[in-house]
């Protein structure tokens, strides 16, 4: 039973922490929860579909379905989270200066919520495939099944209270900063996403250059470990990276760098809040 | 800006995705949470490809941080999955699913 919890524990805790960052940068925007809500129902759903298509997919494209269909959810979910943070690079001051005299929500425009909500879709499906597939692997062997099974639900419920712990958490750094930091969260996160989606590719044959190992630290910190397992979510760490993960991993930072000081509104139009 | 940065994105991914040379196969049967066989020698420094079979009715993870690779292999069913070039040396590999039962080696040499 507790085998199974920490598995179900480990897949949800990834899906968890993205959601958790994905609630606290959206604070204060109107109608989050029902975007949030859609995307976690949205993700539980094809999690389903996915796990029962799962042989289907593992076999298609010579054996290597699952790494394509995996680098490609990744990728996608970069691209989302690169526009929600030139848009809230746009948009975060006036919403914060807003919460700040309103106390809650502001009336600003919900564009980026679509793109958390797919973030949210697509971290639910993908972890979410793996524990379905789990506890059906559970359940199809019968013997001693519900034991199991009570340590998968327990598994969940337990990722679910550590993603509430990941927001409020996150909800302790002060209104003014609370964009900021979350902007660089999701920075790391989406470099690390990139990271993850080339080794995906290389796995699949597709992308082969670059592949050798630039250090190995698993000495250090394992990335099986739990601390290294946090870190490899939140900012992509890996034990031994290849030459394409490093150069993809710091090109997405400096993309999403730079797109944020494009979007960034001119200085030359101070924000009325500021006056106050 | 959205759209260009995808088509640079693509045209890299186009550039880097040249297909490679069949690599080297190797065949790893999972039964009764079982790998056979246990250990596998390969080539040091040379990508080789694993086809796992998962000749159980049940789903199987098959990961190894060591060899950076993490696949689901369903049951009753099979993948491939392509490692290194690789440093000689040991890489333990395992089930994540039946972890005590489904452990094996790859040997690089």
């Amino acid at each position: 039973m507790l085998g199974a919890l920490l598995i179900v524990f480990r897949e949800v805790l990834e899906a968890g922490l993205i959601v958790g960052i994905v609630m606290a940068a959206t604070r204060g925007v109107p109608g989050r929860g029902r975007w949030i809500t859609i995307g976690i129902a949205a993700g539980v759903l094809g999690a389903g579909v996915v796990a029962m298509f799962a042989g289907v997919i593992s076999e298609a494209f010579q054996g290597s379905g699952q790494e394509l269909f995996n680098a490609s959810v990744l990728g996608i979910a970069v691209v989302m989270l690169m526009w929600h943070n030139a848009w809230m690079a746009r948009h975060g001051r006036e919403i914060a200066d807003e919460m700040r005299r309103v106390g809650t929500a502001v009336s600003e425009g919900s564009k980026p919520l679509t793109a958390l909500a797919v973030v949210i879709g697509l971290a639910v499906l993908r972890e979410g495939s793996e524990v379905v597939l789990f506890l059906y692997g559970i359940m199809a062997q019968g013997t001693s099944g519900s034991a199991l099974l009570a340590g998968g639900v327990l598994g969940i419920a337990a990722g679910a209270a550590f993603t509430a712990l990941t927001y409020f958490g996150l909800l302790a750094i002060p209104n003014r900063h609370i964009f900021s930091v979350t902007s660089w969260l999701i920075a790391l996160l989406a470099a690390g996403m990139a990271a993850q989606s080339v080794q995906f590719l290389n796995s699949a044959g597709l992308v082969e250059s670059l592949d050798q190992t630039v250090w190995d630290t698993s000495w250090l910190l394992s990335e099986g470990s739990i601390l290294g397992r946090l870190l490899h979510i939140l900012v992509g760490y890996t034990e031994r990276p290849t030459e394409m993960q490093l150069l993809v991993y710091v090109a997405i930072l400096i993309a999403m760098y730079v797109l944020m000081r494009i979007a960034r509104p001119s200085p030359r139009n101070p924000m009325p809040a500021a006056a106050e | 800006m959205r759209k260009i940065l995808f088509l640079v994105g693509l045209a890299g991914l186009l550039v880097v995705g040249t297909t490679s040379a069949h690599a080297q196969n190797y065949v790893l049967t999972i039964k009764d949470h079982r790998f056979t066989p246990t250990e596998i020698k390969i080539p040091a420094n040379k990508r080789v490809e694993i086809t796992v079979v998962n000749d159980d009715p049940t789903p199987e993870e098959f990961e190894s941080k060591e060899m950076k690779v993490e696949k689901v292999i369903p049951g009753k069913s099979k993948g491939v999955v392509r490692v290194g070039p690789l440093k000689p040396g040991r890489y333990p590999f395992f089930g994540e699913f039946h972890e005590a039962t489904a452990k094996g080696t790859l040997i690089a040499e």
